[in-house]
């Protein structure tokens, strides 16, 4: 207890210096207190320098198939070979590279899809919660049309729609997510709207746009982060169920999902074709989390306190 | 309460409309010609596709099909499918009590045991049980639910043999269906070891699709119990020498309770979208799996019935979570 | 919910009784549910196998694991010398099944037979629209209203058909699953009490196996026919468990809780095999895979071009990789199992040097294209993707940059039929009635150009040939027709004819009398289950 209301002090000094050092000083002194946040962001950074460098690292190209070499299990395996260290799959193409590329697809689904679905949400989130009356009674019902259906059949339909691809599976989980981001903006909208500091600004005479975006928004910014990292978690595992429903990326794409779907008939002969995709798509989903977790705690100053 | 419910539904009846919208529209711009569809490789005459077009009602102006459509469901008509040719509803009604009996299983074993792991956690926080709790509930949070459901699969179904590995009862049994519900039908059948199939031919699908659920519920307990035990009437009741049994169980459980139930309401979206992964790899004859098969075979009909189903009944529960959180909590009433 | 209970109750009643004579249930790991239960509405195997071939009889029937008809509800025929009249004789004292929803009071006859046919061919017949969409899809696809002039009744016994002109393969079309014969009776009584729509989902015909219920998407129960004119089954009961997932119809099997099961993944056939529990029985299936060039764009209306690209071609790392083994390399454009299939033809060898030559011969340089695949797997093409793939780093090596395309399914079949379609397709079929017009004329006729001939090919030489051996009665003769008609196709190369997949049926030791059918049915008349 003591130590929890020495550290509260302590952040309270830290909180009234204004510049972005400290407060990032301040910030990162929460996040570091987590442990397994610290260890997800080591893992995330993992991933994206793996993503970076993938042509480097991998072994072979994602695409390769060795027509000698195929479903050989992984090297520790009777039967597995060094040159392909957890194994190939049916076409003889070597799985540890297809991961290794994977990486790159699921990373960068998850910052597309977040991006697009945090911009557009923050964008129609202010415009509902700054204008209020009958933009802000369309723009919530609509909200309520898209959250009234599950997410993965919603996008399921939509990609069907669209016609089955990476790119269609992106904006139909971008679509699916953005509700979020506007009843989240549009609450902490209407919440800072009636503070002084905004009325001030008002009366100094700041536009509507200056006041949404300069004056407003930076002020919301710690629950869209949180609920960013939450979107970018959700939007590989949807992305990655699409595939495994045959309606994501397609193949030969080494994307994590389509490689479990299309690994599906060896489940029985061939674990590791089944294995190491679902494993790889936890990992990445998880460290996320973790690091979300992380941003939650040290950003949200409610559960600070207790 | 009254006002309160009239105001709801109010917002429930444009927003059912727009869904109706949504589902109809979909399914117009469906690429793929569900006509051709029927013949597979084999070609159709331009005549015969353009009287079964026409039989199917698809080459009339769309205000009018949507119309057409509506007026239908209003009166309990939502169509026929394209491929089985048998009513929506009727195929809605005799495979929704399967996904009901899953969800319903998956959302009890969420409740058993996430709240009191929550609770405890909370209680212990920051003790070694807290934290393997949180990291578990967060692996279950990321967990990929359609590869957990393969693992397993290999696992119990596979190499230990406990459990079988799809279906909703063993084939030897046979009883013609009273409530739908396999649990059920199966003791009223009478027949020895009925229920212990319909049991075990449960467990692995149920445990796949609790597992996000029971994370999300474990993780959300434990948030609110710590809340509230900061809260300063608990800090009172500690003071004032109260055990801390008495704490938790009167003060602090029943306040902290609020937003869960919220949290197990707002699950329902969580378990249908479950349903459709869980439910595709288990073989389990519910909506979920007869929306993804539809979805395949570009049975426009069932697709757009479905989706308007299914968004009725969770619109439906989120209107009862919310009366019911109204009940527990009279501030929001106004 | 009273009248529920009662027969809840009796059914009951029923089981524990039927538990104590130890009745034989077989049960069949069906990979997915019917579309419905009147065979006449649809062209998928799946409803054939549930409704059809359990249920159902027909004037003519396949015998049991060849393409070979015999008689069925029809004792015997006779055909006029000009080939336009059938005359059949009904056989007699057949009885429809009694079931809980319906009980015959008199035997099938002539009006039962006039009826099946006039139901689908008439659109003034009451049941020709008796649910919303019935189309009637195989009769029609089949040429049926077209070729039939006129069903008659004879006498009680005896029905005649006119036809509008000879047809060869008209009687393997008779034992074909659409033309289930149905009781007249039963729909008499369906449209008197105003439940037509029932037909499609308690059907009731004279076959070995009575209807009893279907569980949507689960299960599929029949039991045995008791008064079935071929003799009544040794298994009691019937039960199609409907199981979508491949991997777990294996389970299954393995578990005991299936006898038998239909497609399983190639990659498992290996350890069914090696499985003291099981057998695997396996036949050359009756179906063809093939890229169809578009015949009609440069530079494949070039002969070189094509057979250039058809020896570049690796089909044994396809049989391999798409197939796991279970399927052979084509180099006819109708399967091994089919009567007039010419194994005289040797298969373009596989040569990428002797094909680059080739092509360059043929002035060909720099050659970039589109190779269609499937976005479905079928029986005679598991993985249409991988196989291109195959194929696109096949052409690769003789310097053809390939680009892989993809359609949803709809699109693909719409798509693939025009005439200015560029690049080459992968598509297949199925055969439906065992006969080769069903192959080379229907894939390869020159009025089938813009439609099924993907290739787009028409080859007068090659259509004379089959438009002839369709009119023949006489078999040597068609036999003979037909085996110089896959010779100029060999010669033409329109398609590279990439595989036959086998069809590989695993199922428990102790079942027996099973019988495969090279059409791909699975049927259960005279199958037990031997301890």
């Amino acid at each position: 207890m003591t130590d929890t209301n020495t550290v509260t002090a302590t952040a309270t000094g830290i909180g009234t210096d204004p510049s972005f050092r400290a407060r990032f000083a301040e910030f990162w002194f929460y996040f570091s207190e987590n442990r397994g946040a610290v260890i997800g962001l080591w893992v995330f950074i993992a991933l994206v320098i793996v993503a970076l460098l993938a042509p480097w690292i991998a072994p072979h190209a994602p695409a390769a198939q060795f027509r000698d070499a195929v479903l050989v299990p992984p090297v520790w395996e009777e039967g597995g070979r060094p040159a392909f260290l957890l194994g190939t799959d049916p076409v003889g193409r070597d799985i540890l590279s297809r991961l290794i590329h994977g990486t790159r697809y699921s990373l960068f689904i998850g910052t597309i899809v977040t991006s697009l679905a945090l911009v557009g949400g923050i964008i129609v989130g202010v415009i509902a919660g700054y204008f209020r009356g009958w933009v802000d009674t369309v723009i919530m019902r609509v909200m309520d049309i898209i959250l009234a259906f599950p997410s993965l059949l919603l996008a399921l339909v939509l990609v069907a729609v669209l016609g089955p691809g990476l790119t269609n599976a992106m904006i139909a989980i971008a679509l699916v997510l953005q509700p979020h981001f506007v009843r989240l903006t549009r609450a902490a909208v209407m919440a800072e709207k009636t503070r002084d500091y905004v009325v001030a600004a008002k009366v100094a005479g700041a536009g509507h746009l200056r006041l949404m975006f300069r004056t407003i928004l930076p002020n919301c910014l710690a629950p869209l982060i949180v609920q960013g990292t939450l979107s970018f978690s959700n939007a590989i595992l949807d992305a990655a169920a699409l595939g495994f429903l045959g309606m994501g990326a397609q193949p030969p794409t080494p994307e994590w999902g389509t490689m479990l779907a299309e690994a599906r008939e060896f489940i029985l002969r061939a674990w590791w074709v089944v294995t190491f995709p679902g494993l790889a798509i936890l990992v990445t989903v998880l460290a996320i989390n973790l690091v979300g977790d992380g941003l939650r705690d040290a950003l949200d100053p409610k559960l600070k306190r207790s | 309460m009254l006002r309160f419910l009239l105001g709801r539904l109010a917002v429930l009846i444009p927003t059912f409309i727009g869904v109706s919208i949504i589902a109809f529209s979909f399914i117009r711009l469906l690429p793929g010609d569900p006509v051709a569809l029927l013949s597979g490789e084999r070609v159709m005459s331009p005549e015969r596709h353009a009287e079964i077009t026409h039989q199917l009602g698809f080459d009339r102006p769309l205000p009018i099909q949507y119309l057409d459509y509506i007026g239908g469901v209003l009166t309990g008509d939502f169509g026929t499918s394209i491929v089985t040719k048998r009513p929506i509803l009727d195929q809605f009604f005799s495979l929704f009590p399967a996904t009901l009996e899953l969800s319903f299983c998956a959302i009890i074993i969420a409740v058993v045991i996430g709240i009191p792991a929550g609770i405890f956690a909370a209680m212990k926080r920051g003790s070694f049980f807290d934290q393997s709790v949180m990291g578990v509930a967060l692996v279950g949070y990321s967990m990929p639910i359609f590869w957990w459901g393969l693992l397993l699969i290999i696992l119990f179904a596979g190499i230990l043999q406990w459990t079988p590995v799809s279906g909703r009862i063993s084939l030897m049994y046979f009883f013609p269906p009273v409530t739908g519900f396999m649990l059920i039908d199966s003791l009223l059948s009478g027949q020895s070891g009925a229920f212990k199939s319909a049991v075990s031919h449960l467990i692995l699908p149920s445990i796949v699709l609790s597992t996000i659920p029971l994370a999300v519920i474990a993780r959300q307990t434990r948030s609110a119990m710590l809340e509230v035990l900061g809260e300063d009437y608990v800090r009172t009741a500690r003071a004032k020498g109260l055990s801390t049994f008495r704490v938790i169980g009167i003060h602090s459980l029943r306040n902290a309770m609020i937003p869960v139930v919220t949290t197990i309401g707002l699950q329902v979206g969580v378990l249908m979208a479950g349903a459709i992964l869980t439910e595709t790899i288990f073989s389990w004859p519910g909506i979920g799996k007869w929306m993804v098969d539809s979805v395949f075979r570009r049975d426009y009909a069932v697709i757009q019935g479905g989706l308007l189903l299914i968004a009725a009944i969770i619109m439906v529960v989120n209107l009862v979570v919310d009366l019911l959180y109204g009940l527990i909590n009279p501030r929001i009433r106004h | 919910m009273n009248r529920k209970l009662t027969l809840a109750a009796a059914l009951l009643a029923a089981t524990v009784m039927g538990g104590a004579a130890n009745a034989k249930t077989f049960v069949y790991c069906s990979e997915g549910s019917p579309e419905g239960f009147d065979p006449g509405m649809y062209t998928a195997g799946t409803t054939f196998d549930a409704a059809a071939h359990t249920v159902y009889n027909r004037l003519l029937e396949f015998k049991p694991g060849t393409t070979e008809t015999e008689p069925g509800l029809a004792e015997s025929w006779e055909i006029s010398d000009d080939g336009l009249e059938y005359t059949f004789k009904i056989r007699q004292g057949v009885k429809f099944q009694t079931t809980d929803f319906f009980t015959p009071s008199r035997d099938l006859n002539a009006d039962d037979v006039v009826f099946s046919f006039d139901r689908q061919l008439n659109s003034n017949n009451p049941w020709n629209q008796y649910v919303a969409g019935a189309s009637w899809e195989y009769a029609n696809g089949m040429g049926f209203p077209a070729l039939i002039k006129s069903v008659e009744k004879v006498d009680d016994y005896t029905v005649k058909i006119t036809l509008n002109q000879p047809e060869a393969p008209f009687l393997a079309n008779l034992a074909m699953p659409f033309m289930s014969i149905v009781s007249k009776e039963y729909s008499d009584k369906l449209e008197a009490d105003g439940k037509k729509e029932l037909m499609n989902q308690q059907p009731l015909g004279t076959g070995p196996f009575a209807f009893v219920a279907y569980q949507q998407d689960a299960v599929i129960r029949y039991k045995a026919n008791p008064d079935y004119w071929g003799g009544k089954q040794k298994i009691d009961d019937l039960v199609f468990a409907i199981t979508t997932d491949a991997a777990v119809r294996y389970q299954k099997l393995k578990a005991g809780e299936c006898h038998l099961m239909p497609f399983p993944n190639a990659a498992d056939v290996e350890a069914m095999k090696a499985d003291p529990n099981l057998k695997v029985m396996e036949q050359e299936g009756l179906n063809i895979a093939y890229l169809a060039y578009n015949t009609t764009q440069a530079p494949f209306d070039k002969v070189e071009v094509r057979k250039a690209l058809n020896m570049a071609i690796n089909k044994k790392a396809i049989v391999d990789a798409v197939f796991q083994g279970a399927a052979t390399e084509a180099k006819n454009p109708i399967p091994p199992t089919m009567w007039s299939y010419n194994d005289a033809i040797k298969d373009d060898a596989y040569d990428p040097d002797a094909a680059k030559k080739m092509l360059e011969e043929a002035g060909v340089k720099d050659l970039s294209m589109k190779v269609w695949a499937m976005p479905v797997s079928r029986p005679y093409m598991l993985n249409a993707r991988r196989a291109a793939e195959l194929i696109q780093s096949d052409f690769a090596k003789i310097g053809v940059k390939v680009e892989v395309v993809s359609y949803e399914w709809a699109e693909y079949l719409d798509r693939s039929k025009a005439k200015d379609r560029d690049g080459a397709v992968i598509l297949g079929w199925t055969g439906d009635n065992g006969d080769p017009d069903n192959f080379l004329h229907t894939l390869l006729g020159c009025d089938a150009v813009g439609g099924n001939n993907r290739a787009q090919w028409c080859n007068e030489e090659f259509n004379d040939l089959v438009v002839k051996a369709k009119a023949t009665t006489d078999q040597a003769e068609r036999v003979k027709l037909y085996e110089q008609a896959q010779e100029v196709f060999k010669r033409e190369a329109p398609w590279a004819t990439l595989d036959h997949s086998l069809s590989v049926v695993p199922m428990r030791k102790e079942v027996e009398g099973f019988h495969q059918s090279p059409l791909g049915d699975f049927a259960f008349e005279g199958v037990d289950l031997v301890e």
